[in-house]
């Protein structure tokens, strides 16, 4: 074997210190980019900075403004981009900016809804059909969500009422029983045990009857996107969010209160009735106050979020904080 | 030496990228619809990722044997407690506007909170004894059983995240379930050390 001897390296050939030195920093310079940028790429893939989908929706003709009362609140709206991409709609996604990105693909043609159980008239609507039951009217309504956060979102859509008189409800009928899509092929998030699937919620009788309480089938004048509850969901503005169920294939009239996925989730945190109401605490969030999503500030938080002139008279005699 | 200096800039470097980021999309409005509860949930997980991470330093350390880490585990703790001292700021200033009364209302009808106030404030006393003055001052046994409360930050932080979330616990079992291993192993090591009286060495580390 050759062994090289020290000596044999001439001192012309041994590198320069500065030129050494100047290598070191350059190396050195280029770790300290790369686990730099390696970082901030690992970062962004846990904080998705939310951009807008491309959702596919259409223009809603001959959208009318609503004669009922307290149907124009007259804050001004949640910007459309704040609202298709800040969704609680757990068949997606626990996570509300990734909502919009996994729905994006979810198509909701055809589509039918059964209105069945205690009816005269129970009958199948396909999309079209339900779209018939009433003339598309805009509705602008204060959304609370439970978590502490309000929008203002200019719905489309009509009175519940209406679709329910069409299968005449018997008089036993005493709540409506409201049921989401399950299909884990097309929701894939029904894969987990996040929530006990289908999504259910109810009402009872006389709110599902009164006007406020709205099928909604789109917002800022098109079609619902896919992440707001496409092709059509329940809009209930003095009830926290989570009770406006979406993508509704069912809707079944019966004689006894309904399940309510949230509350058989968590029955001491999430009652039936889930009214706006400062004066009932969740057990981990005050309701006395609510960020509007737009605004640095928080603001007071309403009674039956700011619709009790409509809908006090609905609960006289209850106990608000018993039924919560 | 000139290599621990280096890595100190590196891990120093890296563990403002979050930070930094989270400034450059708040300034070009990339935070989403609710930038406060972003920043807010952000700064706590990196709470916890430096946590976690301080706390893998000395198994990784023994089983690998790169025992130039040790130097960054004071780094790494500060970072936790620094993105910890954000993510309570954002409560106080944001959520609360320095309403102290209310702050104190919420923090003891509110378990999750008052685990994470908990949290926070043990971490105080470690943020403070944590340069080598404090280190030769305590002694360096004192100084070691003082920073074993890491352990408790470290689970009550976990809890606390776990308070919070509504359904989908997967991420806050994550974290548990990293944490346990992390705790189990130092258990382990202790159980087999059981008996070997050993001393507790803690030198102050080098500054640069």
């Amino acid at each position: 074997m050759l062994i090289k001897k020290a000596d044999s390296i001439k001192s012309s050939e041994i590198t320069d210190k500065k030129f050494y030195l100047n290598r070191r920093f350059f190396l050195r310079g280029a770790a300290l980019a790369a686990s730099t940028v390696a970082t901030g790429l690992l970062y962004r893939q846990f904080a998705v900075p939310s951009a807008e989908p491309p959702a596919e929706v259409e223009k809603i003709a001959g959208v009318q403004p609503s004669q009922s009362a307290g149907s124009n609140a007259s804050e001004g709206l949640t910007p459309r981009g704040d609202i298709t991409n800040y969704n609680n709609f757990y068949e997606f996604s626990t996570s509300k900016t990734s909502v919009a990105e996994r729905a994006r693909n979810f198509i909701t043609r055809p589509w039918t809804i059964s209105v069945e159980g205690l009816a005269n008239k129970p009958r199948t609507f396909d999309l079209d059909g339900l779209l018939k039951v009433a003339p598309p009217e805009e509705r602008i309504y204060r959304l609370r969500c439970v978590e502490g956060w309000s929008m203002v979102i200019p719905w489309i859509g009509f009175s519940l009422a209406k679709l329910l008189n069409e299968v005449e409800p018997l008089s036993s009928a005493k709540y409506v029983a409201f049921q989401t899509l399950y299909d884990p092929k097309r929701m894939r998030n029904q894969r987990s045990n996040d929530l006990k699937w289908p999504y259910v919620e109810g009402l009872r009788m006389d709110e599902a009857l009164h006007p406020l309480t709205i099928l909604a089938t789109g917002l800022y004048g098109e079609t619902l996107p896919p992440q707001n509850g496409a092709p059509v969901r329940l809009v209930v503005p003095w009830k926290y969010g989570f009770k406006s169920i979406k993508s509704i294939v069912k809707i079944n009239l019966v004689a006894d209160e309904p399940p309510a996925t949230w509350n058989v989730a968590a029955p001491s945190e999430y009652g039936f009735y889930s009214n706006v109401n400062p004066k009932v605490a969740h057990p981990r969030w005050s309701q006395a106050r609510e960020r509007r999503i737009g605004e640095w500030g928080t603001r007071p938080t309403l009674p039956f979020n700011g619709y009790g002139e409509e809908v006090a008279h609905l609960y006289q005699g209850m106990d608000l904080r018993k039924y919560f | 030496m000139k290599d621990i200096k280096f890595l100190k800039v590196i891990v120093f470097t890296n563990s403002l990228v979050p930070l930094a980021l989270m400034f450059w999309d708040w300034l070009h409005n990339r935070l989403g619809a609710n930038p406060l509860e972003f920043v807010q949930r952000t700064t706590g997980m990196l709470t916890l990722i430096f946590l976690l991470l301080g706390l893998t330093i000395t198994p990784l350390r023994k089983l690998t044997g790169f025992n130039l880490l040790i130097q960054v585990r004071r780094m790494t703790g500060l970072y936790a407690f620094f993105y910890g001292a954000l993510h309570l700021l954002t409560y106080v200033w944001f959520d609360k506007f320095f309403a102290l009364q209310e702050m104190v209302a919420d923090t003891f009808s509110r378990p999750f909170i008052l685990v994470g106030m908990f949290s926070f404030l043990l971490m105080v006393p470690l943020a403070v004894t944590s340069t080598n003055k404090m280190i030769k001052r305590l002694g360096g046994k004192r100084w070691s059983r003082l920073h074993k409360a890491v352990y408790a930050v470290a689970i009550g932080g976990v809890l606390h995240y776990y308070l919070i979330v509504k359904a989908d616990t997967s991420l806050p079992l994550a974290f548990a379930f990293v944490l346990a291993l992390l705790l189990g192993y130092r258990l382990l090591v202790n159980h087999l050390d059981e008996g070997k009286a050993k001393p507790l060495s803690i030198a102050p580390q080098s500054r640069r």
